[in-house]
């Protein structure tokens, strides 16, 4: 067979072309991406949260050990954490309070101040409420000067020396996990007490739950609570309509929780 | 209370179920920030429609609605500055801005229009500094000298060149305005959780608006002034003033109505508390005082045949009372629904400053920061004269005559 040189090359071009088009099909896996093939979760380490609002009876100590620890002042009326209580009454009505963020505990049925009987309940339920540390935060979106920030495991903080205050990311959060602090004045909210947990100590509300109603550890370390709730358990976030992929995961909640 | 209290429980009454740490936390200083840009954006529109579209009507008012928007300009920050609770701080946008923010751009979008408009100022001005330089002696003579920049030239050609420059600054001032302007209605429009911002229509919203009350603070501010000067005050350029403004009044009133129909229509889920704001809490302010007193019944005024001085001053001051409201009810509003979409949140502003924050949070500084441009104007004026070109009898009639010629050639 006689080829020419143009031939030739035409030939070997349309055997390159042909050889490299079905291997670019192929993806190369990095090693990361090859272990979440067998691991439901990604190796990478991150915080999250779990509660389970069937075990929380509101006594408040969460609250209340969260402010002490974080020395945000106690009587100031802002929350780092807080307890939301529920009431379904039999007529359908629902009433909703978090009276000084539930800091001296619940006492007494008496949802926004109104004694209730109890034959007229039909259901309640408590819900203890933190920052969700978002995969997406939509606070750290807006912050203007970069104040606030997610580290590399998955917690936002904020740097009290660099924020301006214009309450921006208060406005964007739709949990509204965030305040002012009174005396720093600047934007404040729930580290999932970064100081301690990174030093292997437990969250202070953790520590402070006498029910086990609330949970903190790596979402990828099979051996921590959360990851084995997650990986077992029917679980839900609130408000996923906003997209900001919370991290803070309930067991229990009820469709009239806001 | 004791020992410290939240930022934001000196002037948010909370009811039924809201968040813990829920307060008002945009008061009184975010309502006036919005209408200040909003006027800047307006009268500087004004100021272009003569020196770009060449509507040789408006020329008394040119020079003045241009050194008015820049008097306005000046106050436009002060007001985010009474709001930051760490104001020193403020220089930190600049130094590390973040910009997935919507307001890390802010200074940007400011200065640079503030360069534009000051520029703009200078062309428009510069054959009177010079002259005054050249005649004026002592201490307003060195300060006209410094004002020429160096330039002493008017010749023809100079001047021609000038002329075009300032036609450029103009039209490029426009988009650079409806920017400025359209940003603040972003800012607003996506916060995503507040139900009544979050509308993609709030750029233009906010943007009408702003036109209408920036024409409607000329229209009054012009009558006023020349009023008390005891000028002659031409019709010709008041009717065409008031032309502009029903325009923009019509464009606002639909954008304002598809916005509130499509909340009404799709009903999600704020729609329930959002309905009772708008129809209870609200009502007065919103139906009454933005819409009817606002709109509505300027709208009409101005459209009745053989409109007089008295009637445009009367719906331009409507107009800049609804616009007003209408800053109040869209920043108070949208935060008095709680985000629980299950309680409200009721501002009531500190009037007595007992405190700082009550002070920076009342309505003293407030009412002084938006006299605060009428009393630079009034300075400005000393300098820069605005009214120099103002119709005396015959120019207004010979205007007259031109705009029926006109109008009589169309038909």
């Amino acid at each position: 067979m006689n080829l020419s040189r143009r031939e030739l090359l035409k030939m070997g071009l349309v055997a390159v072309c042909g050889t490299v088009i079905p291997l670019s099909a192929l993806e190369i896996l990095t090693p990361e991406a090859a272990a979440s093939l067998i691991h439901p979760f990604s190796k990478k380490k991150r915080w999250a949260f779990v509660v389970d609002t069937t075990k929380c009876v509101g006594c408040g100590m969460c609250a209340k050990a969260c402010k002490l620890e974080n020395e945000v002042p106690f009587d100031t009326e802002v929350q780092r954490t807080w307890i939301e209580r529920y009431v379904q009454l039999k007529d359908g009505k629902v009433i909703i309070d978090s009276p000084q963020g539930a800091r001296y505990g619940y006492t007494k049925n008496d949802p926004q101040g109104k004694e209730i009987k109890d034959s007229e309940v039909a259901k309640g339920l408590f819900v203890p409420k933190l920052c969700n540390q978002c995969e997406k935060p939509s606070c750290v979106q807006v912050c203007p000067v970069g104040a606030t920030y997610k580290t590399e495991d998955g917690v936002v903080l904020v740097d009290r020396g660099w924020c301006i205050g214009c309450g921006y990311c208060i406005t964007n959060c739709p949990y509204f996990a965030r305040f002012f602090h009174p005396i720093t004045n600047t934007a404040d909210k729930c580290t999932f007490c970064y100081h301690r947990i990174t030093k292997g100590l437990n969250t202070a509300c953790v520590d402070s739950c006498a029910f086990g109603a609330r949970k903190c550890g790596l979402i990828n370390d099979p051996e921590s609570e959360v990851f084995k709730i997650l990986s077992t358990e029917r679980v839900s976030v609130l408000k996923p309509e906003y997209g900001n992929e919370p991290h803070v995961f309930y067991i229990g909640l009820d469709h009239i929780v806001r | 209370m004791e020992g410290h209290m939240a930022h934001g429980a000196l002037w948010t009454v909370k009811e039924l179920f809201t968040y813990p740490n829920e307060y008002i936390y945009w008061t009184i200083t975010i309502v006036v920030y919005p209408y200040i840009t909003g006027l800047v954006a307006g009268a500087f529109v004004l100021s272009s429609m003569y020196h770009v579209f060449g509507k040789e009507e408006l020329k008394p008012v040119a020079k003045f609605s241009l050194v008015f928007s820049f008097a306005l300009l000046l106050m436009a920050t002060s007001p985010l500055m009474l709001h930051l609770t760490q104001p020193f701080r403020s220089i930190n946008i600049m130094l590390t801005p973040h910009f997935y923010s919507a307001i890390a751009a802010f200074t940007i979008v400011y200065l640079s229009y503030m360069a534009i408009v000051m520029a703009e100022i200078w062309f428009v001005f510069r054959p009177f500094i010079i002259e005054q330089a050249m005649e004026k002696k002592g201490l307003l003579g060195l300060i006209y000298k410094a004002m020429t920049l160096g330039s002493f030239d008017v010749s023809e050609k100079a001047l021609h060149t000038d002329e075009k420059i300032i036609k450029i600054l103009a039209a490029v001032g426009i988009p650079a305005a409806a920017l400025l302007h359209g940003y603040v209605g972003f800012i607003f429009g996506s916060v995503k959780t507040v139900p009544l911002w979050k509308t993609p229509l709030m750029p233009f919203i906010f943007l009408m608006s702003a036109i209408i009350s920036g024409v409607s603070v000329c229209i009054v501010t012009y009558i006023t002034g020349m009023a008390l000067k005891r000028n002659f005050i031409c019709g010709a350029s008041i009717r065409s003033m008031c032309k502009v403004l029903v325009w923009f009044l019509v464009a606002a009133f639909i954008l304002e109505g598809v916005d509130i129909i499509f909340h009404a229509y799709t009903a999600e889920e704020s729609w329930g508390i959002m309905s009772e704001l708008l129809f209870e809490r609200f009502a007065f302010n919103m139906i009454v005082v933005q819409w009817f007193f606002g709109m509505i019944v300027p709208l009409l005024l101005l459209l009745l045949p053989r409109l007089t001085m008295l009637r445009a001053f009367i719906s331009s001051a409507l107009v800049l009372i609804g616009v007003f409201t209408m800053r109040w009810d869209v920043v108070i509003g949208g935060q008095s629904m709680s985000r629980s979409f299950a309680g409200f949140l009721t501002y009531k502003m500190p009037i007595i400053p007992n405190s700082i924050e009550a002070l920076k949070e009342g309505p003293i500084l407030i009412t002084m920061l938006l006299l605060m441009p009428f009393f630079l104007l009034f300075i400005f004026n000393k300098i820069l004269p605005v009214f120099i070109e103002v119709f005396n009898e015959e120019d207004c009639g010979f205007t007259e005559g031109l705009l029926s010629g006109k109008d009589s050639a169309k038909h």
